[in-house]
């Protein structure tokens, strides 16, 4: 499969609760996630999108220990 | 009238707990007191409760823990070392403010001790040998039916205050058969356990905790115990007054101590001698009200323990020093006779010029 | 778009104390997921530990009763008993689970207690600061065993799911580990299935899920990660140790 294909998914992740463990980023098959320059208030650089090659296969979400990842699919 | 029936302390207990509404019942075996889970085994069988035999007392008082949290009452029993075993659960029970019932069949200590009667876990009892903050009301019964009624009473103290309650007797008491009149539970209006968790079925979830991590929340926590407690020490205390109106010497004793103590009162009276007993029937809290009044008419206090000198403490502080206070004791399981405790009686009666 | 992932309804929408990368958070997940799609919220009390856990009243919104370190599964089955119809389960760690709480949790899982366990093994003493579990590994530094554990002095890793599984009361026995999405999915599979058998009335479940502890094992959590793959489920082999419920299907 192609990866624009396969490019139908999307997350939303809430930084407040993002401890930027990094999980999420080891598990996207798509690298949509990456970690933001700027800090959340816990301190931590929170993980947000790195682009629109989210496929909403969820690994992330399943992956999130602070459930902090939404998934919608097309 | 209720016809008089002839039983056994422990079956008493049993009985009464079980016309208590206790519907729950989780123990492990120690003698003196085993009798108590056996008759237990087999009268939940027939009224429908639970009665289930624990791995140790400490699985055992949290059982009731978990049964006092469903709403249930929920009793156990044991004996010394037993009692020490579910120290840590009685903290909890306290901190929780959750209801339960706890007999102690006091018997010979420190250690293993024998199996004989003895008043050596007074302090533990009164005190709450577990650790924290918290009082416990603390019930000593000395003949059967008032073991009987006692019973019953702690299931509603337990739940109108939400705390433990411990009763403590020894194997004499345990042993004793006396005629009883069995009553049916007295009408006690209880409160809604709205702390009871049952499935969060249609209204907001509840938390049972007491893990409070702010200092000051916790101080909180520990004044409103104690505004609870003061509430006790105003309504519960209980006690017995033998021949003490007039009495020069008034003997201190409680459960089986006081059954002896009560047979020398007798007999020193039969001498001539003015001598009365008061006994307390809540250890705490401690009638010490009616010692103080007692001091303003009695020249001298005797203590009499099974114990070397626990409860002693408790009298010295509540008559402040106004009248002497002597003490006699026998620790370890040794069960004296009246006659011992009234050639004491006399001895004192004489030295003091009474 | 339809959603594909959202946050279970049982789950307080709060940040938790958990350290970042912790396993906790994410059984905590699995768990309020089953209470939810299980309808379980009006019929389940949960029994946490003394133990990082401690705090998951926080975070579950649905009956919660706190426990003294080691005695979850006695205070579990004092709840059954006096409420056969609920669902009853403990939270436990492995020094609550397999130290202190020995005893309490081999006789409940004896009794064939219609309870359920979910044990989480991330080796160490968590919440006191990362001391010896009775779960360590052979050699594993902690803040007990400076010089690596040694089974001479410390004895060996406590494989108390295994010993369980040997009881008949035991209905459900199974090992999981959160090193990956579909070891996370097979976590709550094997969580869900617990539950089953519990409301099945067939016995005591019990489920063990290997999880990381990066701070106490001194470790980013991606390396703890790994850790737990490659190591730790070595000496813990996943899987269904048994499952009585199967034989009955036959
Ligand atoms: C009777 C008692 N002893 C000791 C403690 C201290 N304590 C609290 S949690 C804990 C161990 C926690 O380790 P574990 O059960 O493995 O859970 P984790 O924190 O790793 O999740 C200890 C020793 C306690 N609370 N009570
Ligand atoms: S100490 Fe370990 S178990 Fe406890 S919250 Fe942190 S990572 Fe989790």
């Amino acid at each position: 499969m192609r990866r624009d294909m396969a490019a139908k998914g999307k997350i939303t992740i809430n930084q407040g609760l993002c401890k930027a463990c990094e999980l999420c980023l080891t598990v996207c098959p798509d690298e949509a996630i990456r970690l933001s320059d700027s800090l959340n208030e816990k301190g931590y650089h929170p993980a947000e999108t790195a682009k629109e090659s989210c496929r909403g296969c969820a690994l992330c979400a399943v992956m999130c220990p602070e459930t902090a990842i939404e998934v919608y699919r097309e | 009238m209720n016809k008089k029936v002839l039983m056994k302390g422990t079956d008493a207990l049993g009985e009464a707990a079980i016309r208590a509404g206790c519907t729950c019942y989780f123990g492990y075996p120690i003698t003196p007191q085993n009798e108590v889970p056996e008759y237990m085994s087999r009268r939940m069988q027939e009224v429908g409760g639970v009665f289930l035999q624990g791995e140790s007392e400490i699985a055992s008082i949290n059982m009731v823990l978990g049964a006092a949290a469903s709403g249930m009452r929920a009793m156990t029993s044991s004996s010394s070392p037993g009692i020490s075993l579910k120290q840590e659960g009685l903290s909890f029970l306290a901190a929780l403010e959750l209801p339960a019932v706890i007999v102690n069949i006091n018997r010979g200590g420190p250690g293993l001790g024998n199996i004989a009667p003895s008043q050596g876990d007074y302090y533990q009892a009164t005190r709450g040998g577990g650790h924290g903050d918290y009082r416990m009301p603390v019930y000593a019964p000395a003949y059967v039916q008032e073991l009987y009624d006692i019973t019953m009473k702690s299931f509603d103290v337990a739940d109108l205050y939400r705390t433990p309650v411990m009763i403590l007797g020894d194997g004499m008491m345990g042993q004793i058969v006396e005629p009883i009149s069995m009553h049916e539970r007295p009408e006690v209006e209880i409160p809604p356990k709205d702390y009871v968790l049952d499935g969060a079925e249609n209204r907001p979830s509840r938390i049972i905790k007491s893990l409070i991590l702010d200092p000051a929340e916790m101080e909180e926590h520990n004044w409103k115990l104690k505004r609870k407690y003061e509430l006790m020490a105003h309504e519960l205390p209980q006690w017995e007054e033998f021949m003490a109106e007039d009495a020069k010497l008034t003997i201190i004793a409680y459960g089986t101590a006081a059954r002896i103590a009560k047979g020398a009162v007798k007999r020193a009276r039969s001498d001539g001698l003015k001598v009365g007993l008061l006994r307390p029937i809540t250890l705490w809290p401690f009638p010490e009200e009616a010692i103080r009044s007692l001091a303003k008419k009695t020249k001298l206090f005797l203590v009499f323990e099974m114990s070397t000198g626990q409860m002693l403490d408790d009298v010295r502080l509540a008559i402040e020093g106004r009248v002497p206070c002597e003490f006699y004791g026998r620790p370890g399981g040794v069960v004296p006779i009246p006659q011992e405790i009234a050639r004491i009686i006399e001895r004192y009666w004489l030295q003091k010029e009474l | 778009m339809k959603t594909v992932y959202t946050r279970p309804k049982t789950l307080k929408p709060v940040s938790n104390h958990y350290c970042p990368g912790c396993g906790h958070s994410i059984i905590h997940r699995l768990v309020c997921e089953l209470v939810d799609e299980m309808d379980m919220r009006g019929r389940i009390i949960c029994i946490p530990p003394a133990g990082c856990a401690v705090l998951a009243y926080n975070y579950f919104d649905f009956d919660v009763c706190e426990s003294a370190h080691g005695r979850g599964c006695a205070i579990a089955t004092g709840f059954k008993r006096a409420q056969p119809d609920r669902i009853i389960f403990t939270y436990q760690g492995d020094g609550d689970m397999a130290a202190i709480g020995t005893a309490e949790t081999l006789h409940a899982a004896n009794r064939g207690e219609k309870i359920t366990s979910i044990f989480v093994n991330n080796a160490v003493y968590g919440m006191t600061g990362g001391q010896m579990a009775p779960t360590t590994l052979i050699g594993q530094k902690t803040t007990t065993s400076p010089y690596g554990r040694r089974t001479e002095v410390e004895g060996y890793p406590l494989k108390i799911t295994e010993l369980i599984a040997t009881l008949p009361g035991a209905a459900y026995v199974a090992r999981t580990s959160l090193a990956n999405p579909v070891k996370i999915r097979e976590t709550k599979k094997a969580i869900k299935k617990a539950f089953e058998v519990q409301i099945s009335g067939a016995g005591y479940s019990l489920v063990e899920v290997l999880s990381p502890c990066p701070t106490n094992w001194n470790m980013s959590p991606r390396e703890a990660f790994v850790y737990l793959e490659e190591i730790m489920e070595k000496e813990y082999p996943l899987g269904v140790m048994k499952d009585n419920t199967a034989k009955k299907d036959k």
